[in-house]
């Protein structure tokens, strides 16, 4: 299992809380799922409502870490203040660092994120860069202190899987040993198995379950991929060719 | 004096930030706070003055993905 930050996860699968249609099948899709890490957030309460408190003993229910985002920020300020408080609240480190560039797209700003990803590092953060495949952003935010990259498969909730199978190979090529996470964009199991197959250390996802007309059974169906793909990596490949070769050996063939 | 409490006008008389969380029944919650885009810790909340016009973001844990 790939280790962040020094601690051991369980799960090759971590999961999104939001979206959900209720508290009971959010219990229900983490515990089908096995994931062992949740992604959180920091909101506004309304008024007098006291929603976050529940929230927060639900997820304490779940007996997962957690791992906070900075979901919504456009600005590197934005960005760290976010991570701040996010660290108070759930007493962790950890970080899942998100500065959006492009509203229609939700595509990380590249130099906000190696900037705020530098100020974190720097003040004992530990953080998981949701970022693109881009080769040169990924080794500037190593550079700055990142120990884990997210890259994006596609765009937050479309569903599209791995839009650029070629970025994410290199990227897996070029940081042998930095924990790879796909982030974002997965919509089936496959999209899931086809990254552990390429060998990255995990997937993160959100609404693929969430939205699912049965969040469970999907949050079950992605670990099972999500094992698969794991254990096929592991098992090294046949390389893909363009001409067929007979799997059935030609010597000894009746000659009819 | 007049402040803006989660981007809404709040007309208060609370000297600090407890004070403040305190008014707001959120003196027990668990909640994280920033006042005019700057974090301030649970440590330093009784120390805070609160001032004519601050902006006071209060947050709580939510769903994310």
């Amino acid at each position: 299992m790939p280790t962040f930050y020094g601690t051991e996860v369980t799960s090759r699968l971590m999961l999104g809380t939001a979206q959900y249609p209720s508290p009971a099948i959010l219990a229900d899709a983490f515990r089908r799922s096995g994931a062992g890490i949740a992604t959180v957030s920091v909101r506004r309460e309304a008024g007098g409502d006291l929603a976050g408190q529940d929230f927060w003993a639900l997820i304490r229910d779940l007996g997962v870490a957690v791992l906070p985002n900075t979901a919504g920020c456009y600005s590197v300020r934005e960005a760290v203040t976010t991570a701040q408080m996010a660290r108070e609240l759930f007493d962790t480190n950890w970080i899942k660092l998100e500065v959006i560039g492009h509203a229609d797209t939700l595509q990380p700003d590249p130099f906000g994120l190696v900037d705020a990803a530098s100020q974190l590092a720097e003040d004992g953060f530990e953080v998981f860069p949701y970022c693109t495949e881009d080769l040169v952003l990924c080794e500037r935010l190593v550079e700055v202190g990142c120990k884990v990259l997210m890259p994006w498969g596609a765009p937050i909730g479309t569903g599209l899987g791995l839009n650029n199978i070629y970025g994410l190979r290199s990227l897996r090529a070029h940081f042998p040993d930095i924990p790879l996470v796909v982030d974002a964009g997965l919509g089936l199991p496959s999209h899931a198995a086809q990254a552990m197959e390429m060998g990255y250390d995990a997937v993160l996802l959100n609404t693929a379950v969430a939205k699912a007309g049965d969040p469970a059974a999907m949050a079950r169906a992605f670990a099972l991929a999500v094992e698969a793909g794991a254990l096929a990596a592991g098992a090294d490949p046949m390389d893909a060719r363009d001409m067929a070769a007979p799997s059935t050996p030609v010597f000894g063939k009746a000659i009819l | 004096m007049k402040i803006i409490v989660n981007g809404e006008a709040f007309e208060t008389s609370a000297p600090t930030l407890t004070a403040l969380l305190e008014e707001l029944g959120k003196g027990d919650a668990k909640v994280a706070t920033s006042v005019n885009e700057a974090f301030v810790s649970k440590a330093q909340r009784a120390d805070l003055r609160v001032q004519d016009g601050d902006r006071v973001e209060i947050v709580a844990p939510r769903q994310g993905g």
